[in-house]
């Protein structure tokens, strides 16, 4: 996978203290991982950093919220990993 | 400071919206019914609410920041470091800086001195929500009048 994936991997691993060898590239973050949303504050956060962007979290959960999108789209860690290459792409656009 | 009702800032001495960061003042009162317990013959301010007091600043900032339009509730305090005790009647210099502005979060890094010492600090996270309601919205704006946080912040200034 991307070096995106290992970095969120890692992420996780420091963050939620899950063993890494638990996390794969179609493991969903809140359901699969149990991360819960305070938690995923401190992924987002470091993911923000790490990468140099702004994670829209409102904006993905107005989207689940309102039946645009489904949950898998952001937080399935493969599909949170190209939304990410996304949205460093679209910086230096 | 008023301990039993929360209000533990008595007033914003400067606010850098440009710099994303803010300072306040408060002193702890003489007397409190707080103290009664904590501790009797030996008062002294409870860390939590020494906590209370950076996150109280620091929300301040993050409201001005977000212009007044919505409400930092604290979710997280890492690293706090109460390094000497407070006791009745200290004068407390309280600075907030922003640390990293989030989608729906803000985390800031706040300390307190007295007399140029310092006695606390951590870093705090904060949920950025819609006011619950506009009661406390006005709650909010009335409360920021009276601690003497610009009227420049609020609005569109």
């Amino acid at each position: 996978m991307s070096s995106t994936y290992e970095t969120i991997a890692n992420i996780i691993v420091e963050t939620c203290d899950i063993p890494r060898d638990t996390i794969n590239p179609d493991s969903h973050a809140i359901n699969d991982l149990g991360i819960d949303s305070l938690d995923f504050l401190d992924i987002a956060f470091a993911i923000d950093k790490a990468f140099g962007i702004k994670l829209p979290l409102e904006q993905w959960t107005q989207e689940v919220n309102d039946g645009k999108a489904n949950t898998d789209q952001y937080f399935v860690l493969k599909n949170l990993s190209a939304r990410i290459d996304e949205l460093v792409a679209a910086k230096g656009a | 400071m008023r301990l039993e009702y929360f209000q533990l800032i008595d007033r914003i001495v400067d606010l850098n919206l440009a710099d994303r960061k803010i300072s306040s003042e408060a002193t702890v009162p003489a007397t409190s019914t707080i103290f009664e317990g904590h501790f009797p013959g030996y008062p002294l301010m409870p860390g939590v609410l020494l906590i209370e007091t950076m996150a109280q600043t620091s929300g301040w900032l993050v409201v001005a920041l977000n212009r007044y339009a919505r409400m930092p509730f604290l979710a997280q305090v890492k690293e706090a470091k109460l390094r000497t005790f407070v006791t009745p009647g200290q004068r407390l210099s309280i600075d907030a800086h922003l640390a990293h502005d989030g989608s729906g979060f803000a985390v800031t890094k706040a300390k307190i001195k007295a007399d140029g010492k310092a006695i606390c600090d951590a870093t705090l996270t904060f949920r950025i929500v819609d006011f619950p309601n506009p009661e406390m919205a006005n709650w909010m704006q009335e409360t920021a009048a009276k601690i003497g946080l610009g009227i420049e912040a609020r609005a569109d200034g």
